[in-house]
């Protein structure tokens, strides 16, 4: 099939009023940044719409590239033509001529006139199209439900758009269209998928990762640093930062308190997450929290959890099943590194039996209780290291050991 | 006297580079990429490295790479490690008879063990037969095995084709490519061939020796050959080489890069040799322009191919009889004879490979060393041949 242009559609953002042209502007400077792997595509701007010229890139890779686009809710490979009668005819057997029919196919031609000085209306160009087809390839039938060819034509003043497919894409809004949060992400499964749903809902985010050194390794600090990277490829470029937080960590072993060490972190967790936002202006926090997944993810737990900070707490998967969650993340790529086997400070410590049904009195007390935990806290929040994480960051190369890079590339 | 090397189908010299590589990693990089600390870490990264180089020198995922000490382990984890794990769907393989011994003697054991073996009938270019292949299949055919290129004569398999005819016929059925003597000479196209399982040796692309992989398909299972720790994702336990690895991703690389180009040459010199050949009473080509590029076979009947070997050494020129794997053995190939070779022409074999160094001159040299040698002991040739 040869097709000369791909043809963008999108979702809801488009009704927005006020706020289309940032939104179409954050669009635009998105698919640009996806498809610069593909220097021969050329983006036009036109009546609203956009679309990507071929000059011969390939419409699958071009539409796979795409598919990390937020807002994009569909795309179609098109050919082109003049909005003229003959020419649409013309084009449409030529195009219908380039699928192999080698036996009888059912097949139906929508038409849909947007021109309205356009001489023939949808109905008449049905017609008008479909007998010099049938003439031209007698294997193809009519049938109008579901058939297995249906050419599409859009009649537009500027040119005509013949296409089969419409292709889906992520939808949701453009990206970072709906302000800014701070997203927790571990090494598992969920929070990476968390903080993707949260930027397809137009949300900008950074990510906070802690890590308690030497009870975590180096591996499981760039295993994070991996799945910012995947994700930084649907956002151009990520924050991330990296906390200490071995010193708070620890500061909860060993007071009797073992059932409650769960509640206690993760409260400690969003209390510096939360003053990271004060310093970058964000105003949520997003976790990969599902329903009653873990102790610390019953309805009780969140409550109590939750209830360490102020802002608000996004939790996009809350009610999500795990294998719809693995799905998603096998999809947006972060899986595959999720899974791998290094420790990270949320599985670290855990109590045989972890309450699931946690007392705000008493964690409030026990806090109470503890001595310099502000202090520490306050430490942990000067500690943070903050990265500028790209799709095409070298993280496997070891550069943020203090001995350099392992890995020479003149050995490979 | 200078040498002159045609036993490139044996074995390749490694590249300087390659070697320069390896000793380097030795050196400075000798913990064990499974230790904890900072240089076992290292040492991992490395290998994580080298496994995405060569995973991308095939177009497939690193996770679907399997390190291992060569193409002979890697086709019996192959075909032992499939026949083991996919028991339950059955105890029937399918190869053909013309496969690498590795491969071979593989299917004869599981037939000592209870599986039933197919071995499909080759034409007499050495291609096998697609509608021999087509019937064989079965519902309880767990796996075919068939070699991209053949080792001894340079036939090409039709793996595109194979692999349609395997998927069609039963789609859990897989298919084992041995690609030892394809890659770095012919594209490789795993997707478009459907392989579940390919495997290859690092030495035959000037890499090291004792070094090799098997591509391992996302999905599919192999019951693990080498029992003991977890590495290579439990496919092959033992400590991983390093050094070797590396070394072997850099030689995949270049002899990626530099496929279509040294395709090129070695088809230009290999021409000569055809040419050449054909015009050397007693000399019989069992290979042809329609060959791997880098592999000229042809039999003197009548006579030993050992007096042969040893009276082109004389003159300076290093070929070599059948595959080196079998070439001490004086039985005829069995390869020449599945070909439908009498015993005079299967037992006369002379292999002349090609590699990355030689020029259109070797060519004249050799053809000259040639014409020599069989001047001196045609007349022998002719008597044996009488006795016959």
């Amino acid at each position: 099939m040869t097709y000369d242009m791909l043809l963008l559609r999108f979702g809801e953002f488009t009704l927005k009023g006020k706020n289309r042209s940032r939104f179409e502007r954050s669009v635009h400077n998105h698919i640009k940044s996806v498809l610069r792997p593909f220097p021969k595509a050329n983006i036009i701007k036109e009546y609203g719409r956009l679309y990507v010229e071929l000059n011969g890139e390939s419409p699958e890779a071009l539409a796979g590239a795409l598919k990390k686009v937020f807002g994009l809710v569909s795309i179609s490979p098109v050919r082109v033509c003049p909005s003229e009668l003959d020419s649409i005819i013309k084009t449409a057997v030529e195009f219908v001529g380039q699928k192999v029919l080698t036996k009888e196919t059912t097949f139906k031609v929508t038409a849909r006139r947007v021109w309205k000085p356009f001489p023939h209306s949808s109905q008449e160009m049905n017609h008008l199209v479909g007998s010099p087809l049938l003439r031209a390839y007698p294997q193809l039938k009519v049938q109008v439900k579901n058939p297995e060819i249906e050419l599409r034509i859009e009649i537009r003043q500027e040119r005509t758009y013949l296409f089969y497919e419409v292709i889906p894409g992520v939808g949701g809004f453009p990206l970072g269209t709906n302000g800014k949060a701070m997203l927790l992400l571990s090494g598992g499964i969920d929070s990476p998928v968390a903080g993707w749903e949260a930027m397809r809902r137009g949300l900008e985010i950074q990510c906070v990762h802690f890590y308690s050194y030497p009870y975590t390794s180096q591996l499981a600090k760039e295993k994070v640093m991996e799945l910012t990277r995947i994700l930084s490829g649907y956002a151009g470029r990520l924050k991330l930062h990296l906390v200490p937080f071995t010193d708070v960590q620890t500061s909860f072993v060993g007071i009797g308190q073992d059932n409650l060490i769960i509640t206690l972190m993760r409260r400690a967790m969003l209390r510096i997450a939360t003053t990271l936002a004060e310093k970058e202006g964000a105003l949520a926090i997003v976790t990969g929290d599902s329903l009653g997944q873990v102790a610390s993810q019953t309805l009780a737990s969140m409550n109590v959890i939750g209830r360490a900070t102020d802002l608000p707490i996004l939790r996009p998967l809350v009610t999500s099943d795990k294998n719809e969650i693995i799905r998603t993340a096998i999809d947006i790529g972060t899986y595959e590194t999720s899974i791998l086997p290094y420790e990270d400070c949320c599985t670290l410590f855990v109590p045989k039996s972890p309450t699931t049904n946690p007392n705000l009195h008493v964690v409030e007390r026990v806090e109470a209780s503890l001595e310099h935990m502000a202090a520490r806290i306050e430490a942990a929040v000067a500690g943070t290291e903050t990265l500028i994480i790209k799709p095409d960051t070298n993280i496997s190369a070891g550069s943020s050991n203090d001995d350099g890079a392992v890995v020479n590339e003149d050995w490979f | 006297m200078t040498l002159i090397y045609w036993d490139h189908a044996a074995t390749t010299p490694p590249l300087e580079q390659v070697v320069d590589t390896m000793s380097e990693i030795m050196k400075m990089h000798y913990a064990n990429p499974s230790a904890l600390h900072r240089s076992g870490e290292a040492a991992g990264k490395l290998l994580k490295r080298a496994r995405e180089v060569c995973a991308a020198a095939l177009q497939v995922q690193p996770g679907e790479i399997v390190l291992t000490s060569g193409a002979t382990e890697s086709n019996n984890m192959a075909i032992k490690g499939a026949a083991m794990k996919y028991r339950s769907r059955g105890q029937h393989i399918i190869t053909t008879g013309t496969e690498h011994p590795s491969v071979y003697e593989c299917c004869k054991q599981l037939e000592s063990l209870g599986w039933e073996v197919t071995y499909l009938p080759v034409d007499a270019e050495g291609i096998v037969d697609l509608a021999a292949l087509a019937a064989a299949i079965r519902k309880d055919t767990v796996l075919v095995s068939i070699m991209h290129v053949n080792n001894e004569m340079g036939a090409i398999s039709p793996l595109a084709d194979i692999g349609r005819i395997v998927k069609e016929r039963n789609p859990r059925t897989l298919l084992h490519v041995d690609g030892v003597q394809g890659f770095g000479k012919l594209p490789v196209e795993l997707s478009a061939w459907q392989a579940d399982l390919y495997s290859l040796s690092a030495h035959k692309f000037n890499g090291p020796r004792g070094m090799g992989l098997l591509y391992v398909k996302q999905g599919v299972q192999l019951f693990p050959i080498l029992s003991g720790g977890s590495q290579e994702s439990g496919h092959r336990a033992g400590t991983e080489n390093v050094a070797g690895a590396v070394a072997m991703s850099k030689a995949m690389r270049l002899a990626q890069e530099g496929q279509p180009e040294l395709h090129a040459r070695l088809t230009e010199i290999r021409d000569i040799l055809l040419r050449e050949i054909r015009q050397i009473p007693g000399l019989e080509l069992n290979s042809s322009e329609r060959s791997a590029p880098h592999i000229v076979h042809f039999s003197c009947p009548g006579l030993k191919p050992e007096v042969m070997v040893h009276a082109l050494e004389e003159l300076g020129m290093l070929v070599s009889t059948k595959s080196a794997c079998s070439s001490k053995l004086s039985e005829p190939s069995r390869v020449l004879l599945a070909m439908g070779k009498d015993a005079a022409h299967a037992s006369s074999g002379i292999r002349i490979s090609l590699g990355k160094e030689h020029q259109p001159e070797d060519a004249a040299s050799l053809a000259q060393a040639l014409r020599v040698v069989c001047g001196k002991l045609r007349p022998i040739m002719e008597r044996e041949g009488q006795r016959e």
